[in-house]
């Protein structure tokens, strides 16, 4: 039996670099794992609320700070406030027969609110701060250090000492300055953080393309008449992909915990709405008398960290890239 | 080595001066004002402070005059602090957050340097698992929940330490630890990356040949390559470890100099914005030269890059 040409084709097709780190990736069952969870963690914050009866802004002042797992008996009224329909109570309680119970099984917080709601809508808030700020922060950072990376020279030498000026510039002042002038807006307060964490993703990727950009296939593209920018964005900057995910998965918490540090300033997430650093630090200020105000939000907070660090060193390993150099 | 240092130095100044100018039109063009506090100010009285700090004069004329006394080592005085000195604002806080940054950082590397050699000497054991993990735990606890449950045990529960405040000699030890236990999580986990890079090198594999005793190729051979990605990472950590950190100090409610930063921003105090953000990037312009002169020293190939 003779094989044909598309068989000998694919045995000995290479492997490429996306498959090699995938193999390696799958054997760091670490780093799986925290993926799995993390999946799992933005699954339940994002689809979680569809199935927990509660409002996480709907206050109830007789159930104030009560342990987890207290019953509360619901009333057609609190049903309603809770975003249900009359319909739907018609239907449960069929005419007063079924009292309707419902269980707050992380307890509520000091106004009555039940706190596995919040933490679900906190979980949104943090998670959505952390990936867009990242993205911003991304977007940014390759374009400005492969445009100083490719220029090299004196464009170069100017570019990157712009980048060292911002970097001299307090963190917060930065921030708040920021925050102060987008009037607290999330979706500014995302593009606030972005707009500063982009500084060490530009030297990252500074530093990646300054040695390409002096290969062959670079000055072939060149020969050919490619545009600069065609040659950054198609040729040079898929080559540094690999630094630029793994540095991306250790900025997402990295923002995470700044939303966090930014809330307890009072400069992050306005109430009523909920992030889990606000959450945090209104846990911190009741843990001695209400610990579950702390621990739940903190769980939840620290566990998805903890993957996001795990799930990147487990990318870096896969990848093998001596990121972060410069 | 020396074209390099000087090479090196000139760029130190001009992003000190960058970051001067940076700073100066910034804070101005964010609105509000010193004077708009909660006590609104008659048109006459504002006029006098105006006249007072100079706010009055034309932008250049205000840029060129802080710019002199700047160079003249003259902070000016607080814009809202009445009578009050930046110099003297700085004398009486920095002190504070100096001793606490120096002590965490003493903790940070007591802790986070023997752990991060451990674990790349004993790769993938359970104690290098063990120890990452709890790393990681380090690095994703808010100061803020660490700070309250440290106080909670040490100062409420055993009563070793006071919960709050800037008495005792011993009050700088929660803080510290506080602080230190965070970076010594990322130092730990740098010391790692950077011992394991070195020990798969030729050179420790010929030190392995000649016979050299472990304990001999890590401290002597391996120590040396193996730590540059942490003093790479603790010149610049250095400047904000110093200065002080606005929530610690919330938690403790010290008197340090973190306060400050945050404080003037809101408070708009233009002059002392500017001597704090001065004192932070001449501090960190500064620690970050020697960090570079010192890698290029341990690693001659950064010097010709």
């Amino acid at each position: 039996m003779t094989a044909t040409a598309e068989e000998i084709d694919d045995s000995i097709r290479g492997r490429s670099l996306w498959q090699d780190a995938w193999a390696r990736l799958r054997r760091n069952r670490l780093a799986v794992l925290c993926m799995v969870l993390l999946t799992g963690i933005i699954f339940t914050c994002f689809i979680g609320p569809w199935f927990c009866p509660w409002n996480p802004e709907i206050q109830n002042l007789k159930l104030r700070a009560t342990p987890p797992g207290t019953m509360e008996t619901l009333t057609e009224a609190s049903w309603v406030n809770h975003g249900g329909t009359a319909e739907e109570w018609r239907e449960l309680t069929n005419g007063g027969a079924n009292p309707q119970k419902r269980r707050h099984w992380f307890g509520t917080d000091t106004l009555g609110r039940d706190l596995l709601a919040r933490t679900l809508r906190g979980g949104q808030v943090s998670l959505m701060v952390g990936l867009v700020a990242t993205l911003v922060a991304l977007i940014i950072g390759v374009a400005y250090g492969a445009a100083a990376g490719y220029a090299g020279g004196r464009t170069d030498d100017i570019m990157m000492r712009a980048v060292d000026t911002l970097r001299a510039l307090p963190f917060m002042i930065f921030v708040i300055l920021l925050t102060t002038m987008f009037e607290k807006n999330l979706l500014l307060i995302f593009l606030a953080i972005g707009a500063v964490e982009w500084l060490t993703m530009a030297r990252i990727v500074r530093a990646q393309v300054l040695g390409l950009a002096r290969q062959e296939f670079v000055d072939a593209a060149r020969s050919l008449g490619l545009q600069p920018g065609r040659i950054i964005f198609r040729h040079i900057v898929p080559n540094v992909l690999g630094p630029v995910i793994v540095y991306a998965t250790l900025t997402v918490p990295a923002v995470m915990l700044l939303e966090a540090g930014l809330s307890f300033l009072g400069l992050g997430v306005q109430a009523p709405d909920s992030s889990w650093g606000t959450l945090i630090d209104d846990g911190a200020t009741n843990m001695e008398s209400f610990w579950w105000l702390l621990v739940f939000p903190s769980a939840f907070f620290s566990l998805t960290l903890f993957c996001l660090n795990f799930a990147g060193d487990g990318l870096r390993d896969a990848l093998d890239v001596k990121s972060a150099k410069d | 080595m020396l074209r390099f240092t000087l090479s090196r130095f000139i760029q130190s100044i001009v992003v000190i001066f960058a970051v001067f100018t940076l700073t100066f039109f910034m804070v101005r063009v964010v609105k509000g004002d010193p004077f708009a506090g909660e006590k609104a100010m008659t048109p006459d009285v504002r006029r006098v402070m105006e006249t007072r700090y100079g706010l009055d004069r034309p932008l250049y004329e205000q840029y060129f005059r802080t710019l002199g006394s700047y160079l003249q080592g003259d902070l000016m005085p607080s814009m809202k602090y009445q009578g009050m000195w930046n110099a003297r604002i700085i004398a009486d806080s920095f002190p504070i957050s100096l001793t606490i940054g120096l002590a965490a950082l003493a903790v940070a590397l007591s802790i986070g340097l023997p752990a991060g050699i451990i674990a790349a000497v004993r790769r993938n054991s359970w104690v290098d698992y063990s120890a990452m993990s709890l790393a990681l735990v380090g690095i994703c606890l808010p100061t803020f929940v660490m700070g309250p449950v440290l106080a909670l045990i040490f100062g409420l529960h055993f009563r070793w330490f006071n919960v709050a405040g800037w008495f005792e000699s011993t009050d700088w030890v929660l803080p510290s630890v506080t602080m230190g236990l965070i970076y010594a999580a990322y130092i730990a986990r740098m010391t790692r990356g950077g011992m394991l890079e070195v020990l798969n090198q030729d050179f420790i594999r010929t030190a392995r040949a000649k016979g050299l005793s472990e304990g001999r190729i890590i401290i002597r051979h391996a120590l040396r390559g193996g730590l540059i990605p942490v003093v790479a990472f603790l010149g610049p950590a250095l400047a904000g470890i110093t200065t002080g950190s606005f929530i610690i100090e919330k938690i403790y409610n010290l008197p340090g100099l973190g306060q400050h930063f945050v404080r003037s921003v809101f408070d708009r105090d233009y002059s002392l914005i500017m001597a704090t953000v001065m004192l932070f990037a001449t501090l960190l312009v500064t620690v970050n030269f020697f960090t570079d002169v010192l890698i290029g020293w341990l690693n001659p190939r950064v010097r010709f890059a």
